[in-house]
């Protein structure tokens, strides 16, 4: 798929359009734009403080937009509170996990289930085996409390716990980060898994650059909060200026 | 002998009406943050309200056991509206503020509380009805009434309820998962204005439990009473780890034990609070948390 299939297809899922977020006096997105497209895998690259995680927190409403918008299914989020966007459908494997450490894994998952396991109890059986055919480790430690996890173990509960709430759209940040080597093979695979067998569309914020381009069918690179470089990942990665771009940022 | 058991069981009387209301304070603390010094006055209110629904419904019925339980559910069910008002109105505007803003805030509400009492029933002291019978119980050398018995099974179940609500409900686990981490809650589609609004409710709802129980032991009450109930409950949940609803519990027990002990050791009762304080002062000293608190991470 190059950049032009891509604009051939109808309504983006998710569009933001020139969103601009500052703390405080320090403008951490400037006019920045992008679209996913159902069922994609879309990257968004960038060394620290680029404002990877300030993208991801303001679809998801944790911090304010200042301006633009945010269309998810053609509804402007802007403005809506954090929990309400989680109903309209979007995920949120937030940055360092943020699983509840003195809930048990499977309280975490059931706590997951909020939205409707008061009125769909066999829907959280579902997806909790769901979640526990793709991590069975999960599944071993269900009783212990989600703080005794390994940090790998971690990510597979913040994984699991975002998509049992439910959504389309599943954002995650760096799930990479602070997991051993081959545990991030793991949860990379994972990720494929769930986008191409649940059709899940997935945008992921990641440091490590050539896992993500692999992995994903559109990237784009923030550099100190503007987008820098865009395009399909396989010419991304053969394209000298943004790896040295890149690159050079991050060393 | 017979005198250490006489005083085990005034220990574990005032241990639970302590537990109880040290619990609300601990809960909104976990929740919010806020320290709600609002909250014995609340209990002042209580004690009002739970005063005047009493007399009005022996106007309709002799059965005091009937009353009793009618009034604390009633007035339990209008205090939680209250404090959730309360909430709505006076706390939440300033809900990213500063954590001073809140505290002076709850401590003006409390002044409110009392004063509007004060201006509108008057600063006399009035007395509970009756509403436990009259029945004194003796086992070898100790003495013990029916009322006191009541107060800790009443405690008991209490306290049990609310274990198996915080443990085995949505809403509770709720509860616990936005007192760990409010952002990661709201991500699993949870609205924290509910979750505080109910730790309000519930909170207000098990302090006027307290306060319906205290009036049996302690029927004489005036619109002041809020201030010393405030400090109570405040030590109680600071000792055992303030946010922590177990901690509560442990640190109502622990000041009761002080506040039992203490007059059998010293020479004069009026040091209990000075001895009660000082305990607070200690515990504090070698765990800045409380007995059961966790070392907080101030997040940015």
């Amino acid at each position: 798929m190059n950049s032009k299939d891509r604009e051939q297809k109808n309504q983006p899922i998710l569009a933001v359009e020139n969103l601009c977020v500052a703390y405080g006096k320090i403008k951490a997105l400037k006019e920045i734009s992008f679209q996913v497209y159902s069922g994609e895998i879309v990257s968004l690259l960038g060394s620290n403080g680029a404002g990877k995680t300030t993208t991801l927190n303001a679809i998801s409403g944790i911090v304010p937009a200042q301006s633009g918008k945010i269309v998810f299914r053609g509804q402007n989020l802007v403005g809506m509170p954090t929990h309400k966007i989680v109903q309209c459908g979007i995920a949120h494997v937030p940055e360092g996990r943020r699983i509840f450490p003195e809930l048990t894994v499977e309280e975490n998952l059931h706590i997951a289930g909020y939205l409707f396991s008061n009125r769909n109890k066999p829907l959280l059986e579902q997806r909790m085996e769901y979640i526990f055919s793709l991590f069975p480790r999960l599944k071993e430690r269900r009783q212990q409390a989600g703080g005794t996890l390994s940090g790998g173990e971690q990510q597979m509960l913040a994984i699991g716990r975002a998509l049992i709430t439910g959504g389309d759209l599943l954002l995650m940040d760096e799930p990479s980060m602070g997991i051993a080597p081959n545990l991030v093979e793991e949860i990379f695979a994972t990720i494929q898994t769930i986008n191409q067998k649940n059709g899940l569309t997935i945008f992921l914020v990641e440091q490590n650059a050539m896992m993500a381009m692999e992995i994903s069918n559109y990237c784009y690179v923030l550099e100190t909060g503007v987008i820098a470089h865009e395009g399909v990942s396989k010419d991304l990665m053969q394209d000298d200026s943004v790896a040295r771009a890149y690159l050079g940022e991050s060393i | 002998m017979g005198v250490l058991l006489q005083q085990a069981v005034n220990l574990l009387q005032l241990g639970s009406i302590y537990a109880l209301l040290a619990i609300g304070f601990s809960m909104v603390y976990g929740i919010v943050g806020l320290v709600n010094f609002a909250h014995g006055d609340i209990f002042m209110v209580a004690t009002y309200l739970l005063f005047f629904l009493a007399t009005w419904l022996f106007s309709m019925t002799s059965s005091s056991f009937a009353v009793l339980l009618a009034s604390t559910a009633l007035a339990a069910a209008a205090i939680g509206l209250l404090a959730m008002i309360i909430e709505r109105v006076a706390y939440k505007p300033l809900r990213g503020a500063p954590k001073v803003s809140l505290v002076v805030t709850s401590l003006a509400v409390g002044l409110l509380l009392q004063h509007l009492v004060l201006e509108f029933l008057g600063p006399n002291s009035q007395r509970v009805p009756r509403m436990v019978p009259d029945i004194k119980f003796t086992v070898g050398t100790v003495n013990f009434e029916f009322y006191q018995i009541l107060i800790i099974l009443f405690a008991l179940f209490i306290m049990l309820l609310l274990n198996q609500f915080i443990r085995r409900t949505r809403t509770g686990v709720a509860m616990r998962a936005v007192s760990q981490d409010a952002t990661a809650a709201s991500l699993m589609g949870i609205s924290k204005d509910f979750i505080i609004s109910v730790a309000f409710v519930i909170g207000a709802a098990i302090a006027t439990v307290g306060a319906s129980l205290y009036g049996m032991a302690y029927p004489i009450f005036d619109p002041y009473i809020g201030q010393m109930i405030n400090w109570w409950s405040f030590t109680a949940a600071v000792l055992g780890g303030i946010g922590n609803i177990r901690g509560a519990v442990l640190g109502g027990f622990l000041l009761a034990a002080v506040m039992v002990i203490s007059p059998m050791v010293l020479p004069v009762s009026s040091y209990r609070d000075i001895v009660a304080f000082s305990v607070l002062i200690l515990v504090l000293l070698v765990k800045p948390s409380g007995l059961l608190g966790k070392r907080s991470i101030q997040k940015v």
